[in-house]
């Protein structure tokens, strides 16, 4: 009984997992793409603004991984972690 | 993967398992991390100045993943957190001119990494010792080792009784912490709190493994609580620093992002996997992991290699 619940466990972390690495490879496709001359232009020219929208990004992305990874959670194991 | 803010080639597969391995750390100890990513990145070739400002970016992500998580558990006693970002805030600033001098100077890598191996190893001497003593302490009157529940959140330690002699200072204003179940002198929370900001200024990070410590021993803060406060008074904590450091061209965020990912995932699983430990537990386990940061210190000095 144990071990089944385990294996179940284990089989819902994988499939997390195999459904989190292809959503963040796309997100990094979409940061490097879009962000990287911009943000090398802030860091160079404009490093106060480059210091805020540091923080905004790191927040922002941090917010939006939890919500995905809670979701994904919810989602695989039919229950709040 | 060339990072062109820090003029650097990293693997980005190398980030995000870096990143993780401190997610589920973070979330399980109420740590940064930093005594980890900061000599990690530095073993990929980052100055330790980028090392340092960079790690502090990431910890802010990661520490909102998991203090979120935490508050879910009821382990964050906000009241605290609120009063130790003011004395972080300071300590974090002067920590931070500390870098800028040395960086002046020539010799941030050698310092940073000489200071950073004495710290690291005396926590964890310290810990070994404490943990040890109390976990004999509970052997020998025969009580049972608390398992998990909402019990594993009362704690014991062997320091306990030094601990009620700094609560006993009573030097005005007294605040009182409902949550945690400690009254205490402002100064000796606002003197922690700045310790803490000064490492994390100095070395990186959200100095989660000394303030972690500190809240549990100077304190008195139970394990649990001191976990997930350390961690959102680091969201706090490290947001500042990482201003500080970005405006002096610290902060590669970059990197930082690619390594968040990597811990989203991670500390969600390291905080939940907290409900499942009694407070020594956590504590003895924390102990490898300042001597894994010196340990890679020490390989990077001697050897000047690259991981």
């Amino acid at each position: 009984m144990m071990k089944a619940d385990t294996s179940a466990t284990l089989r819902a972390f994988l499939i997390e997992l195999a459904v989190y690495s292809v959503l963040v490879t796309g997100y990094f496709f979409l940061v490097f793409h879009f962000l990287t001359g911009w943000l090398q232009e802030l860091h160079l020219h404009h490093v106060k603004l480059y210091a805020l929208v540091a923080i905004a990004l790191i927040i922002g992305q941090a917010v939006v991984l939890e919500s995905v990874t809670t979701g994904l959670f919810r989602l695989l194991r039919g229950r709040s972690e | 993967m060339f990072f062109p803010i820090s003029n650097s080639h990293i693997s980005p597969i190398y980030l995000v398992v870096i990143g993780f391995l401190i997610g589920v750390m973070g979330g399980f100890f109420g740590v940064g991390g930093s005594f980890i990513a900061g000599p990690a990145l530095r073993a990929v070739g980052l100055d330790w100045n980028f090392a340092v400002g960079t790690d502090l970016a990431h910890i802010v992500g990661k520490s909102v993943v998991a203090a979120k998580r935490h508050r879910a558990l009821g382990n964050v006693d906000l009241r605290l957190g609120f009063i130790m970002a003011i004395g972080t805030m300071g300590g974090a600033e002067i920590g931070a001119q500390l870098i800028q001098m040395l960086k002046r100077a020539g010799s941030v890598n050698l310092v940073v990494s000489v200071v950073s191996i004495v710290i690291y190893v005396s926590i964890s001497s310290f810990m070994i010792w404490e943990t040890w003593s109390t976990l004999h302490f509970q052997k020998r009157r025969g009580a049972r080792p608390k398992m998990a529940g909402p019990t594993a959140k009362q704690d014991e330690s062997s320091f306990s009784h030094r601990t009620r002699a700094i609560q006993r200072f009573h030097i005005w204003p007294m605040i009182s912490l409902p949550a945690s179940g400690v009254r205490i002198s402002l100064w000796v929370i606002v003197l922690v709190s700045f310790i803490g900001g000064m490492f994390s200024g100095f070395l990186g990070g959200g100095a989660g493994y000394i303030r972690m410590p500190m809240l549990v021993y100077v304190l008195g803060i139970p394990t649990h609580l001191a976990v997930g406060t350390d961690l959102f008074e680091i969201i706090i904590s490290a947001s500042y620093g990482t201003f500080s450091h970005a405006i002096k061209g610290n902060v590669d965020i970059l990197i930082a992002l690619v390594m968040n990912t990597g811990a989203a995932i991670g500390a969600q699983i390291g905080a939940i996997s907290t409900q499942y430990f009694a407070g020594p537990k956590i504590r003895i386990a924390f102990v490898p992991l300042p001597l894994i940061g010196a340990a890679i210190v020490i390989y990077t000095m001697w050897t000047g290699q690259r991981i």
